[in-house]
């Protein structure tokens, strides 16, 4: 009877200590997972990036701690629940629990309404999104005036199949996005014909631009580098060549660029697509239909095509 | 008054079963037999699944290196997008049809579905928009190239100025697709609140009924959107109307709601019956009952009813304000929690079972493992700081895919598998299977899991060239999709020889409790005839001593009598 008790105290033992050294090696695995989770992602080169990648890393925990308690369990079922050869017998008939069950909504519900709580308080932090406003189209786009405060702008950011075009305040035309460190800019985002996005990887930032409104849009860079800027929203046959770069420079370099950009006479700027599309037409035309690009908006800072980028 | 004497089936019948099993030519007559459609509609969806695949192929063929080389940029832009065309809707749609058609009459004790001649109508509208999709390829301008979303207004653009062009036989296509769902939908429905055996409740029901009927549900309630939404781009690009062109005071950004508002439910549409599948299979290769049966079912018209209030997280960073990306995303994060209460009951179902690794249960154990890791990206996504940095990026297209593919293919590769000594009256290859399994999982996985990283690294999805700090994982993605092109072989040589000389099935070759396994290999044209059995339990008592159906003997001594 003693023996008896002693093997079932023994057995449960064993039961307790590998469920805790199963949750203990999850718990690290998974903080592990998310302290890596930085290095997946671009360098961070603004002041949203340090909260999209906590929030990140945060989900990356949380998600690794219940995908490998997942798939650990189907691990162990596999080594140890499967059936010998030419053994048909029934498993044991377990039905269900309720008590089980109401845990198993209950935990997940918690977990996310706390990740979206967390998301939504990150979301207020940063308030990149400022108005839309709607204009008609072929008309001049309304100058809107971004009511949340900034430090320098506006810059009206132009979208084209398929290029890019950046005026800043005092006129400059340009084919690269100059921006100040550390200074919350504001951007007028404007799109000459269809839907694109302004996406910084670097920044963690993106937003469309549509067609026929007005959108601002701010946000503050924090780490001198080059950058690219890539258009997001798929925008037809050269949209991958719908690229540029964000330079980000300290104040000083900054101004002596504005200084001397302004005095420049304004030429051809950036248009991979249009390059390519004229080797098309040379080759005979051939492939799809598509339309024409845009032409080569005129800028003072023509940029270069292939700088090298820090993320 | 002779005719009183007529058996009314004799009257309602146009194909009488009388040619027998071996007559091949009924598959390609507009036959009204739930099981004939079934596999007209899985093997035109496997055929298109080959070119789906292909054309996937093509697109990674380009990807494998950095500048876009193989073809012109305009060329891959129109086969990426009909790479997904053919894939969701020539192929995942018409191959979950086709399972409901096979198993939902079968399963619930019903001579065939409710209204056999929509039925058929609606399977032959597969072929019609096929054709009118796969010629657009040979329209001047090539077929439609603006994704699958065909957001406007780069789908309207229409740049040779013609009436006939790739896009407006797009929308053609998909508009007819929807059609063909809706006719579908209204049938399975009916034939699921009507046709029931007798003495099945919902609450005896199996879990693929369930899962069907929340699908379908779905694609009433959702699909009138996006097929009015198609419509109305229909006319703005053919006849120059303004719904979404801002010169007439229209706006791009509504077609945007009009189109997630059912294609998000759609992926529900498509995931349920492989939940359904999943909650089948695991119970049977486990042998054990389905773990909380009624939580399970429950959940599935929970995500139904979720999945209608979610589709603006497709569009965080339209210029959606903030109050609302809030509200989508609180919306949204709440289907993990149906979702899980399902993927608990499966993990506990296995738990403490007897498992037999037989490839139906390899597909589905693989199919849940991905499920389970698509569904934490799927979190991640619904976050709107990092939807924002990762929406529209490889990140994206690799959750997407583990969903689709890695999930709902596998779950149906698994049903395929499991169900194919039912219907043909033959056994598979096991062997054969389990390569197809092997080189399915790999594939997958290389294609896969390292696009997640392209995407977290900034790389833009439908992009036909990238910056070079992208190669590698698109090199090993494309290796991973040739794999994937490889193990068609193992899974077309097993089906055709199976079908054409496998050994010959018994009525329940896996022991499984469920109304279709106390039919015949393959059941006759009307199921159960006259002897209808009496429901007395739910499908999944395992080891637990209650009666499946009243004379449970009676209707497996007469399931090994030859029809």
């Amino acid at each position: 009877m003693n023996s008896k008790i002693k093997k079932f105290n023994n057995k449960k033992y064993l039961t307790i200590f590998i469920i805790i050294s199963a949750v203990g090696i999850n718990s690290l695995i998974s903080l592990l997972m998310g302290y890596w989770s930085y290095s997946w992602l671009p360098i961070q080169a603004s002041e949203a990036a340090n909260y999209v990648d906590n929030l990140f890393a945060f989900e990356t925990t949380i998600g690794t701690f219940i995908f490998l308690g997942c798939t650990g369990t189907m691990a162990w079922i596999l080594i140890f629940n499967r059936a010998p050869k030419y053994d048909e017998s029934n498993g044991q008939p377990l039905e269900g629990n309720v008590k089980l069950e109401v845990i198993w909504t209950i935990i997940p519900l918690i977990l996310v309404l706390a990740i979206a709580t967390y998301a939504t308080k990150v979301n207020y932090k940063l308030e990149n999104l400022g108005s839309k406003t709607k204009y008609n189209f072929g008309q001049e786009a309304p100058f809107v005036e971004e009511k949340k405060p900034f430090d320098f702008g506006p810059i009206d950011v132009i979208s084209r199949q398929w290029n890019w075009e950046f005026i800043y305040p005092n006129g400059i035309h340009s084919s690269e996005l100059h921006l100040p460190i550390n200074k919350r800019t504001n951007f007028r985002l404007i799109t000459d014909d269809v839907i694109h996005s302004f996406y910084i990887p670097a920044f963690r930032l993106k937003q469309d631009i549509i067609p026929g409104s007005v959108i601002t849009y701010s946000l503050t860079p924090t780490r001198k580098g080059v950058f690219r800027l890539r258009d997001a929203m798929f925008s037809g046959a050269y949209f991958s060549q719908n690229q540029t770069n964000v330079i980000v420079e300290s104040e000083d370099i900054f101004n002596k660029w504005i200084n001397e950009t302004v005095k420049k006479e304004l030429q051809n700027g950036l248009n991979p697509a249009g390059r390519l599309y004229d080797k098309r037409l040379k080759n005979g035309n051939r492939g799809w239909a598509t339309v024409e690009p845009a032409p080569a908006p005129k800028v003072q800072d023509v940029g270069l095509e292939d700088r090298p980028h820090d993320g | 008054m002779t005719i009183i004497n007529y058996d009314q089936r004799l009257v309602k019948s146009k194909n009488p079963y009388p040619k027998g099993p071996n007559d091949w030519k009924r598959f390609f007559s507009f036959n009204t037999d739930a099981k004939v459609i079934g596999i007209q509609y899985i093997v035109t969806a496997l055929f298109f699944l080959l070119l789906g695949g292909l054309l996937g192929m093509l697109v990674r063929g380009e990807l494998i290196t950095p500048p876009s080389d193989l073809f012109d940029p305009t060329v891959y832009n129109g086969l990426y997008t009909m790479h997904g065309t053919v894939m969701l809707f020539l192929f995942l749609f018409p191959m979950l049809s086709g399972l409901t058609n096979l198993l939902v009459p079968p399963m619930i004790g019903a001579p065939d579905m409710a209204f056999p001649k929509l039925n058929a109508l609606a399977f032959w509208l597969v072929p019609v928009f096929s054709i009118i999709l796969l010629l657009s390829f040979f329209v001047p301008g090539g077929p439609a190239s603006s994704g699958w979303w065909s957001y406007p207004p780069i789908s309207i653009q229409n740049p040779l100025g013609k009436m006939i062009n790739g896009e407006m036989l797009w929308i053609t296509a998909i508009s007819l697709s929807g059609i063909s769902s809706i006719m579908g939908a209204v049938n399975f429905v009916t034939t699921i609140i009507r046709m029931r055996a007798p003495g099945m409740g919902f609450f005896k029901m199996p879990i693929f009924i369930w899962t069907v009927l929340a699908a379908q549900l779905l694609q009433l309630l959702g699909l009138p959107a996006l097929t009015g939404g198609a419509i109305m781009l229909f006319f703005d690009l053919t006849f120059g109307t303004s719904f979404f062109r801002i010169e007439g005071g229209g706006d791009p950004v509504l077609f945007q709601h009009f189109f997630w508002f059912y294609s998000h439910p759609a992926v529900y549409v498509m995931v349920l019956p492989v939940f359904g599948i999943f909650s089948e299979l695991f119970p049977v290769y486990a042998r054990k009952p389905l773990f909380g049966y009624k939580f399970v079912a429950v959940a599935s018209f929970g995500i139904t009813i979720l999945s209608l209030v979610v589709w603006v997280h497709h569009m965080f960073y339209t210029g959606t304000p903030m109050w609302m990306r809030n509200l989508f995303m609180f919306t949204t994060m709440l289907i993990a929690v149906p979702t899980g209460v399902k993927v608990f009951a499966w993990i506990a179902t296995l738990w403490g079972g007897n498992l037999r690794l037989s490839t139906p249960m390899l597909f589905c154990l693989g199919g849940l493992f991905n499920f389970i890791f698509g569904g934490i990206t799927g979190v991640m996504l619904a976050t709107v700081p990092v939807d924002i940095h990762v929406g529209n990026t490889y990140f994206v297209v690799a959750h997407f895919h583990y969903i689709i593919f890695n999930t709902i293919a596998f779950g149906i590769f698994a049903g395929i598998y499991h169900w194919f000594p039912k219907f043909t009256g033959r056994m598979f290859y096991e062997g054969l299977g389990k390569v197809h399994f092997a080189l399915t999982f790999v594939g997958a996985t290389l294609n896969w899991l390292p696009l997640h990283w392209a995407g977290l690294l900034g790389m833009p999805r439908r992009v036909a060239s990238y910056d070079p700090e992208f190669a590698i994982w698109n090199v090993i993605a494309s290796i991973g999709a040739f794999i994937l092109g490889v193990a068609s072989i193992p899974f077309i040589l097993n089906m055709v020889s199976s079908w054409v000389r496998g050994k010959s099935a018994p009525p329940n070759p896996w022991k499984a409790i469920g109304l279709e396994w106390l039919l015949p290999s393959p059941p006759p044209h009307e199921n159960f005839e006259d002897d209808i059995p009496t429901v007395l339990n739910e499908p999944y008592c395992y080891g637990l001593d209650k009666p499946f159906v009243q004379d449970e003997q009676f209707y497996i001594e007469k399931s090994f009598k030859k029809h």
